[in-house]
């Protein structure tokens, strides 16, 4: 018997797999020796034919309206380089050393000033910051998911949130809107079917201003009714609002959070008032929740990173944040004017779409029998990308629906993309004319786009 | 001797740009490994500037799918003198259109599954149900739709019951203007990869696919672990020296030079089938050729390492 191989004490090097095991003659290899030991939730993790087709949509031959980059050519790159090298001459070595799980205290205090204006009342120390709200999605389902739970989400909802759910194995009831957001009527029934089934249900995840990627925000009279019911079937709620500011007419709504602090977890993130690259957002919840979410942060990253953390801070404390906020309203609302315009335009009958007072994004229904998730190859040859609605249900509907993003190209190329995607549309409809109407086989792994997708 | 620049091309514009991007990263890497200096260039518009000032000794085209493999990339090689490995533009059109390169090398005397090729026009004129009946009372179920060009299995599908057929075709047609309706053939699946060197073209060892869900569609092809591949094939001496000889007349027949992927497929009886043919292979981590080079007994890096060296040789 020979020796296992032990790895050289004074090597640094680990001592890894062969990267390519058993290709010699005569041999059989499956590319992954660990396939057998991944554990269940990484079923959905596979290569997908639709993600690689996102792969052009960084060309510039191609106008995406499928990535959700925030432009952030308006921001002041000359007095934010000058503020990073203050930061580091001034506070370098805390800048550059570990921190605390909790976050940066002043960007904590400054975060509640942030959220007063949607009604919050916080506290700094309930206040956990979170690398891009991303984090705080994965840990809130970490805390609260096992394996089989319910979450009740909106139908469609946000892709990353039902990647985290996903990863935590739990399951996803979505719930429908209409053009005033989540239906409290749906919400009732929907709760009321999960307990008849004797299934637990969490939380409820939604985003209730400027959808991603439906683009409605939830009437101010439904937020009591909707906070009610949740009360009422004994389910938390998690407010994602990362759009919040980003109304059109600069009007902003009461937060579900202002409304009932106590069954509220309230995400926010400075990646669309600021700059998404520096992965800060945060979690506002109740004090025993907080306590949680610090340890399990520590479990996860040890710590935000100190220096983003003091960017924005010092960025809230030197710059007119506000004013910037604005900018980046007005550059936004002059690209969903040209997107809704070129709708009204070049979308043939049977379309129909959603009116985004704010945010990012579109959501665009194309006549019944057109299925978006097949019709993006044809898309990308005619050089527009867009992202199937399927990819925003975890139950496989969406086939009739597209998020349209605005965010990034300019109104021209916006123009020209939805231009191009109505030629795609027409040749699609005259094939669902030969075929009839039809919904193409389920593909696996991820079919939106990824994080740097324009 | 200098050393030799060498511009490997990956990325384009197609369906099969993030397949293209790997191999061409891969490829880079294993050049550079043996030794070359290499630049990765897109093909975008600042390619031609890149060719005229530059000039590199020779180009690798690492492209998949579109203008890479249809000749156009090639041409463009050609038109401006840089010698490149791989198929010239007019190999490249007889290799890349599907049912084109199954009639050539049927026609030289190979066995390739009956198929038919229609544009959509002709269902729509005709009326889809009548000519899709048809279609399955000639080559029966079930069987495989593709596209009539490009390639990693985009679009493609296994059709098992007639009702799946309108949505595959709709699947299909977003890929392109033609389909290739195949008889679908149960049996062992070979790629066979075929190097030029101063013998002429050799066929290395086949390598065995068997995906664990029994299709080798695009997830089964870039997922490590969701495939099995035995090097060599699985197969009676006879059998592989069949497929090995249907993999260098299929490069023989359609001109092709260098390199070459042939896929076929073994059928109980032992009789192997022309499926088509990659002058473009891919060359990323689960990708068949590179196992096939390990099998062979070489490598990435020195098989394309020596196919650059005779390709500066041979000039344009």
């Amino acid at each position: 018997m020979s020796e296992p191989q032990v790895p050289d004490s004074q090597s640094a090097e680990p001592n890894l797999p062969e990267a390519r095991p058993g290709t010699e003659p005569g041999s059989h290899t499956n590319l992954d020796p660990h396939v057998e030991r991944y554990a269940a939730r990484t079923a959905g993790m596979t290569a997908s034919e639709i993600r690689a087709l996102f792969a052009v949509a960084s060309r510039p031959e191609v106008v995406s309206l499928a990535g959700g980059m925030p432009n952030l050519a308006a921001l002041p790159l000359e007095s934010l380089s000058q503020q990073m090298s203050e930061l580091i001459a001034e506070d370098g070595l805390t800048a550059l050393q570990y921190g605390s799980a909790h976050g940066v205290p002043a960007l904590r205090e400054q975060i509640c000033e942030v959220m007063a204006m949607e009604g919050i009342t916080g506290h700094p120390d309930d206040v956990v910051v979170t690398v891009g709200s991303q984090m705080a999605l994965d840990m809130v389902t970490r805390l609260f998911c096992d394996p089989g739970d319910v979450v009740i989400a909106e139908g469609p909802s946000y892709v990353g949130a039902l990647g985290s759910f996903a990863a935590y194995q739990a399951e996803v009831v979505h719930v429908a809107m209409d053009d005033d957001g989540l239906v409290p009527e749906n919400l009732r029934s929907a709760l009321a079917e999960c307990e008849k089934a004797g299934k637990r249900v969490k939380f409820l995840y939604t985003i209730p201003n400027f959808h991603n990627p439906a683009g409605v925000t939830l009437a101010v009279d439904r937020r009591a009714e909707i906070l009610e019911i949740c009360r009422q079937y004994g389910v938390l709620v998690i407010e994602d609002n990362p759009y919040g500011l980003l109304a059109f007419d600069g009007q902003t709504y009461p937060a579900l959070r202002s409304m009932d602090p106590d069954n509220v977890v309230y995400l926010g993130s400075f990646s669309k008032t600021f700059a998404s690259g520096l992965r800060v957002g945060w979690v506002l919840a109740p004090h025993a929740v907080r306590e949680k979410l610090v340890l399990a942060s520590e479990s996860a990253t040890l710590c935000p990173p100190t220096l983003n953390q003091l960017v924005v801070s010092k960025y809230l404390t030197t710059h007119d944040w506000k004013g910037q906020i604005k900018t980046f309203r007005e550059n936004y609302r002059e690209r969903r004017d040209a997107m809704i315009s070129s709708l009204e335009q070049y979308m043939p009958e049977g379309c129909s779409w959603t009116h985004p007072e704010g945010g990012f994004y579109v959501w665009l229904t194309v006549p019944e029998g057109v299925d978006a998730k097949a019709m993006l190859a044809r898309a990308v040859t005619a050089r527009v990308a867009y992202a199937s609605g399927t990819g925003f249900y975890a139950d496989g509907l969406g086939s009739r629906q597209m998020r349209l993003s605005y965010c990034y190209p300019t109104p021209e190329r916006i123009r020209e993309g939805v231009r191009r995607l109505a030629g795609v549309l027409e040749s699609e409809m005259d094939l669902m004319r030969t075929f009839g109407s039809v919904t193409t086989r389920a593909v696996s792994g991820p079919q939106t786009p990824g994080p740097d997708t324009a | 001797m200098a050393e030799r620049t060498v511009a490997v091309l990956a990325g384009g514009l197609s369906h099969e740009r993030d397949v293209s991007l790997r191999s061409g990263r891969r490829l880079s890497v294993a050049l550079r490994d043996a030794g070359l200096t290499v630049q990765e260039w897109d093909t975008d518009s600042s390619l031609i500037g890149r060719l005229r000032e530059q000039r590199p000794d020779a180009a690798v085209v690492a492209l998949h799918g579109g203008e890479g493999e249809n000749g156009s990339v090639q041409t463009v090689l050609e038109m401006f003198g840089v010698p490149f490995v791989g198929t010239h533009s007019q190999g490249c059109r007889r290799a890349w259109d599907k049912p084109i390169a199954k009639a050539l090398v049927s026609g030289a005397g190979f066995t390739t599954p009956d198929w038919f090729v229609l544009p959509h026009s002709t269902f729509r004129e005709l009326g889809a149900q009548s000519v899709l009946d048809a279609m399955v009372e000639r080559l029966g179920l079930p069987l495989i739709l593709k596209p009539d060009q490009g390639g990693s299995a985009l679009g493609a599908q296994v059709v098992r019951d007639a009702t799946e057929l309108p949505a595959a075709m709709v699947g299909c047609f977003a890929y392109g203007d033609t389909v290739l309706a195949e008889r679908y053939i149960d049996g062992t699946e070979v790629a066979v990869t075929v190097v030029e060197g101063s013998d002429g073209p050799q066929a290395l060892p086949a390598v065995e696919i068997v995906p664990e869900n029994g299709v080798y569609d695009y997830t089964a092809r870039y997922t490590a672990g969701l495939t099995d591949f035995f090097t060599p094939a699985r197969l009676d001496d006879g059998v592989e020296k069949a497929v090995g000889e249907l993999a260098v007349g299929a490069h023989r027949t359609l001109g092709l030079r260098d390199i070459s992927r042939t896929d076929a497929i073994v059928a109980a009886d032992g009789t192997v089938h022309f499926l088509e043919v990659n002058s473009s292979p891919g060359l990323t981590e689960t990708s068949t050729v590179p196992m096939a080079f390990e099998a062979a007994g070489t490598s990435l890096g020195k098989v394309f390492d020596e196919l650059i060296g005779r390709a500066a040789a041979r000039g344009n």
